[in-house]
């Protein structure tokens, strides 16, 4: 059966066959690069709209539905538009940074790519310390941000990044609190490790309530953490205008664009490989025809059909709840979340300890 | 007490924002509640809300009579100057002086449809229309002469 291990497994063959190993390994650094680009324009293009049409249908509206069939190519065309704009540099703002604060927020995004596992035995760089290195570089983006807003020279900008500051810098805590209850769990930091444990279950499954407790802890630290409603004031176009990219146009903006939608992706991601399974399909304890019937479904698409559910829901709590004031935001963290992930992450401790999760 | 009413806050929370999902879920789902109306696409079959303010008109039986007396009480309560009412005294077979509207000119183009007209109105002569497709090359085709040439008023309003 053809599966997209196999495939690269066939890439590199060929490729070490052809210009031996050294240049062999540089072709394939292009290729990944190439695909990890690919992907986000893909990306860019299937979240944009997705978040149209369920904007739309949840405020009982219908959505782009004019360019081409059904308005599938309504992101298309923007990208056209976007891609013709002019990139318009203020007069006041620092250039230099200006212009590189849309790349640093895309290369925060796109270093978070490579622990991830798109399918079986696919898999860019399976570090021994993928967790870690997922925590430590998703606390990046915010520096594209804060640079965006300081060299903007505009209230509003600076206003809005030093927000997503705050904001980012406290539901850290929490997201790495309920990452954490997942590794003491399984007992290892790689990602592969981590999918391979789910096995037989689902860790959302496996681990009774702290896990759960766990997964929305997580959810609601990782809306907040890509800077989306209930938690966007670092946008907050009803006070700051745009926020952090008021001053920001064309292609620059784009960028700035992709890579909040790109950020979705992958803590959506982050979250479906540590909660329910990356990859893993669905197994039931001993119903081996059940199991048999979901190992047919390739992982890809399980892979991907988990990461599309938690961005659903993430578009889904963007479209039903109000946003939060500054003040409330850091109640939320620092009163609630925080507190609860710690008695958590006690919990799943214990139940760790005692291998109650089966 | 205190964790009490923490754990309380929590559950309280989590309620109403499940409630408020439920919602937009049931919106999700029922495609059939879409309020949008593709608007040139449908135009034979547009349906307005009954309350729709157009423009104002001035109704007419099948014998062309309409029921205003000329009183002027829309044009006193309109705030920006619509509404224009020309008066003429009819004489009755009797013999008698009676005041009638000459010519009720409304100004489509100062009209706010605010309504204050039609709520002053106390024969209920004039009413909102739902036509919505204004636009003209003229200004001059927007002032309109509400009465039909050679109507008159109904009988028995007074």
């Amino acid at each position: 059966m053809w599966s997209l291990s196999k495939i690269s497994g066939l890439i590199d063959h060929w490729l070490n066959g052809k210009l031996g190993s050294g240049w062999a390994s540089v072709a394939e650094m292009v290729i990944v690069g190439l695909c990890v680009i690919g992907l986000f324009a893909i990306l860019g293009l299937v979240l944009v709209l997705m978040e149209r049409k369920v904007s739309a249908w949840m405020q009982i509206r219908l959505g782009p539905n004019r360019v081409g069939p059904k308005g599938l190519l309504q992101s298309l065309a923007d990208t056209l538009k976007l891609l013709v704009k002019e990139g318009l540099t203020p007069d006041g703002a620092d250039k230099f940074l200006f212009n590189l604060a849309p790349f640093v927020a895309m290369i925060a995004a796109m270093l978070l790519m490579a622990p991830i596992a798109f399918a079986k035995d696919f898999q860019i760089w399976d570090v021994n310390i993928g967790v870690l290195y997922i925590t430590a570089i998703s606390s990046i983006s915010v520096i594209g941000i804060l640079m965006a807003g300081w060299s903007s020279n505009n209230k509003y900008s600076l206003l809005g990044a030093m927000r997503s500051g705050a904001q980012i810098v406290s539901y850290e805590l929490s997201a790495g609190l309920s990452i954490l209850s997942i590794v003491v769990l399984t007992g290892s930091l790689k990602v592969s490790d981590i999918i391979a444990a789910q096995q037989n279950g689902w860790w959302i499954f496996k681990g009774h309530v702290p896990a759960l407790i766990a997964f929305v802890i997580f959810i609601i630290a990782a809306t907040a953490e890509t800077n989306r409603a209930p938690f966007d004031l670092a946008e907050a176009e009803s006070e700051l205008t745009a926020g952090f990219h008021t001053e920001y146009s064309g292609m620059k903006f784009a960028l700035f664009f992709l890579a909040e939608y790109v950020n979705v992706f992958i803590v959506c991601a982050i979250g479906a490989t540590l909660f329910l399974g990356g990859w893993m399909p669905f197994h039931i304890g001993s119903w081996e025809g059940f199991n048999h019937i979901m190992d047919y479904i390739p992982s890809s698409i399980w892979f991907f059909g988990k990461t599309f559910f938690l961005i659903f829901l993430i578009m889904w709590f963007r479209w039903t709840f109000p946003r939060l004031r500054i003040d409330q935001l850091l109640n939320l963290e620092w009163k609630y979340l925080l507190p609860i992930g710690m008695v958590n992450i006690i919990l799943v401790t214990i139940v760790a300890i005692k291998g109650w999760h089966f | 007490m205190f964790l009490v009413d923490y754990l309380k806050d929590i559950t309280g929370a989590i309620k109403s924002l499940l409630t408020g999902m439920r919602r937009t879920g049931y919106y999700f789902t029922h495609h059939k509640e879409i309020i949008t109306q593709q608007y040139p696409d449908n135009r034979d079959t547009l349906k307005l809300p009954e309350r729709f303010r157009g423009e104002v008109v001035m109704s007419h039986n099948e014998s062309n009579e309409h029921r205003c007396t000329g009183c002027t009480a829309c044009e006193l309560a309109c705030p920006n100057g619509t509404i224009k009412v020309v008066t003429k005294f009819d004489i009755s077979p009797e013999g008698k002086k009676k005041k009638a509207v000459d010519k009720f000119i409304y100004h489509l183009e100062l009209c706010t449809m605010c309504n204050l007209c039609i709520e002053a109105c106390p024969t209920d002569a004039i009413r909102m229309a739902q036509s919505f497709e204004h636009s003209v090359y003229d200004r001059a085709e927007l002032t309109k002469v509400l009465n039909k040439p050679g109507s008159k008023i109904e009988e028995g309003v007074e």
